[in-house]
């Protein structure tokens, strides 16, 4: 994936005499050399740098006071940044869930049809952007299917969504607390079904009657998702929703089985094994997923830039105010704006590289974590 | 050793489950919901939707554009991964991490400061617009910056290929005589077709469905400089669902061809390795 991973390339391994004569087979001539690099650099400075330098020359172009106050003068730009430090954290926490669940179904298991799921992961990047935003529109939409619903009564929804969401964490503690082995099951432990069946109806019957009694939810009130923080997140969810998943999957098929099979067969429950053995694992393939996924989602526009109807103060992300302010000719806090996100994606790079280092590349190198190899 | 897994490791159910939920209710069904859409309008309806002077002007524009973006993004990524992984020079490591930006970069950044490069008062444009490279606010526009995003796609596909590349093929030719150039041409470039043809394939695909920093570089002019994503915010903002998404699922089937072509690229690839 990087080079500097494996810093002396393969040449210099496999030719094992000296052989300056078979080395310099595979070197070009001085003069060709630095012509490549030349127009290397060249292709890099024009395409990358200069950009890169442009945007903090014209961001700081009033001083650092002028800069500070183009980013923190304007109420609508400061509402922007914190509803971007809004909406990445849901989309990310969420994909993150997924990604773990994903990769743990995809890695340790073999089942039918496991290509094609894996196949539809990568999905939502051949989806445009602006066709994301619309898929959701046409759902949410007051012209969408769900749209006229939502729009009379939203709020009805509530008790159900709340008593739904309930049940599936219940089920997931429930799952990943019980001891792995059938022979450590005891009382409740047992009887899973009966659980369920008994908790969900008392949960659910106790919601709808809070709602029936009490009206906790408004009534007759229309909820918004579209042109409102929840459709950011869903477009924002969408967009990003490969990134930890892809990450894990081969990261996870590198370090194999075999030391959760162990922490299982001496007792651990599903938690322990996830938090104790899977979790150490795995962590820098999660990071770098993780940052991937939140420069992405960060910067995301185009799915956004449909979903967000673009009321200032209201639904305006940091991208989206970067374009606003480029249409109102207020070109310093335009770059203002852009600066900060530049400065995330050189955070971005940098971690990214260090990560790559610590990443298992085909088979495991067990150096980065050799203490918690062992005792596990 | 897959059987055993199932019954010893713990959460199969769960996690799957949990998965393909997931997956359904984000992904799966918001996209049936825009083929669904598409599917109510009639046949003569969705033709006039899609088949309009201006939507074939914006498909044109769209794959022209992200065809020629890949291209020379083919040599481009070429260049840059032959320089990153045969040469040894002060900078590499700092090279190999800006090749990345790109991805790093939000779009409506890329697509804000190229809009203020090129223009006649820009840093690059005073040189550039006398000699008549009009780098803002028209097609050439959105090919630079469609380069500007497509850029890693490239490198990051040729590169592990032209590491893994074994020393022995190329000293067999130089030792029947072959010169540098022939060595290049005849023995390694052949091994890295499918490398260039995959990165190539995302790199297009990246091209067609980029909307966030074509929008500020592009000038958006019906018939001229607008491409089709942006059609769609224009029929959208004209509250024109039907043809909004009639327009959505024709990029919808090409990307999704595009997708399926690459992988089959890739096991194409494989096998010929094998």
């Amino acid at each position: 994936m990087s080079t500097d991973v494996l810093p002396p390339p393969p040449t210099t391994a496999l030719s094992a005499a000296p052989g300056s004569a078979v080395r310099r087979v595979r070197q070009d001539p001085a003069w060709v050399r630095r012509t490549l690099i030349g127009l290397a650099g060249l292709v890099l400075g024009l395409l990358v740098v200069v950009p890169v330098a442009h945007v903090f020359y014209v961001a700081l172009q009033d001083g650092l006071g002028g800069y500070w106050k183009h980013l923190t003068a304007d109420p609508d730009t400061r509402h922007s940044i914190l509803l971007t430090l809004t909406v990445v954290p849901i989309a990310l926490g969420a994909n993150i869930a997924f990604g773990l669940a994903a990769a743990w179904a995809i890695a340790r298991f073999r089942f039918p049809g496991r290509a094609i799921l894996t196949a539809f992961i990568d999905l939502p990047f051949s989806v445009s952007p602006v066709v994301a935003g619309l898929m959701f529109v046409l759902i949410f939409g007051l012209q969408g299917y769900l749209g006229p619903f939502l729009r009379r009564d939203g709020y009805a929804l509530m008790p159900y969504a709340i008593a739904a969401l309930a049940l599936f964490v219940a089920t997931i503690v429930y799952l990943l607390l019980r001891p792995a082995s059938p022979r450590f099951r005891t009382g409740l432990w047992r009887y899973p079904g009966l659980t369920f069946v008994v908790g969900g109806a008392a949960l659910f019957f106790g919601l709808v009657w809070l709602q029936q009694a009490l009206e906790i939810w408004p009534r007759g009130q229309s909820l918004k998702i579209i042109f409102a923080l929840p459709g950011l997140v869903l477009a924002t969810a969408f967009v990003t929703f490969p990134f930890v998943a892809r990450e894990l999957i081969p990261v996870m098929e590198a370090i194999g089985p075999d030391e959760e099979l162990a922490a299982i067969s001496l007792g651990a429950s599903g938690w322990q094994m996830f938090r104790q053995v899977t979790l150490p694992n795995i962590k820098w393939g999660l990071a770098y997923g993780i940052i991937l996924c939140n420069a992405r989602a960060m910067g995301e526009f185009g799915a956004v830039y449909v979903v967000s109807g673009h009321i200032a103060g209201q639904t305006d992300t940091m991208p989206l105010r970067i374009e606003k302010l480029f249409q109102e000719y207020n070109l310093p806090g335009s770059f203002a704006v852009a600066s900060v996100l530049t400065l995330l994606a050189i955070f971005t790079l940098i971690a990214k590289t260090k990560l790559e280092r610590q990443l298992p590349v085909a088979g495991r190198t067990g150096e980065g974590d050799g203490s918690t190899n062992q005792r596990s | 050793m897959a059987s055993v897994n199932r019954q010893v490791l713990p959460g199969f159910s769960l996690s799957l489950g949990y998965t393909i939920f997931y997956l359904s209710l984000l992904v799966l069904l918001p996209i049936a919901a825009c083929f669904l859409k598409a599917a109510t309008l009639s046949r003569s309806n969705f033709v006039s939707a899609v088949w309009t002077e201006r939507a074939r002007a914006a498909y044109a524009l769209t794959f022209g554009a992200a065809f020629a973006a890949a291209a020379i993004n083919l040599v481009l990524g070429l260049l840059l991964a032959w320089v990153l992984v045969r040469y040894e020079f002060p900078g590499r490591g700092l090279a190999n991490a800006l090749v990345d930006l790109p991805l790093a970069l939000p779009t409506a950044v890329g697509g804000l400061v190229y809009a203020s490069l090129y223009v006649p008062k820009g840093w690059l444009g005073q040189y550039l617009v006398p000699l008549g490279f009009h780098g803002a606010y028209s097609k050439t526009a959105i090919v630079l910056v469609l380069v500007f995003v497509g850029l890693p796609f490239v490198v990051r596909t040729v590169q592990p290929v032209l590491e893994d590349l074994e020393a022995e093929t190329e000293e067999a030719a130089a030792s029947l005589g072959s010169s540098r150039w022939q060595a290049f041409r005849l023995v390694l470039l052949p091994h890295l077709y499918p490398a260039m043809i995959t990165g190539f394939a995302l790199a297009f695909a990246r091209g067609i469905g980029e909307y966030g920093s074509v929008v500020f570089v592009s000038g958006n002019m019906p018939y001229k400089t607008e491409i089709a994503p942006i059609l769609i915010v224009a029929r959208l903002e004209e509250f024109a669902y039907s043809e909004a998404t009639a327009i959505a699922v024709v990029l919808l089937v090409i990307s999704f061809s595009t997708l399926v072509l690459v992988n089959l690229l890739e096991r194409w690839s494989l096998r010929h390795e094998h």
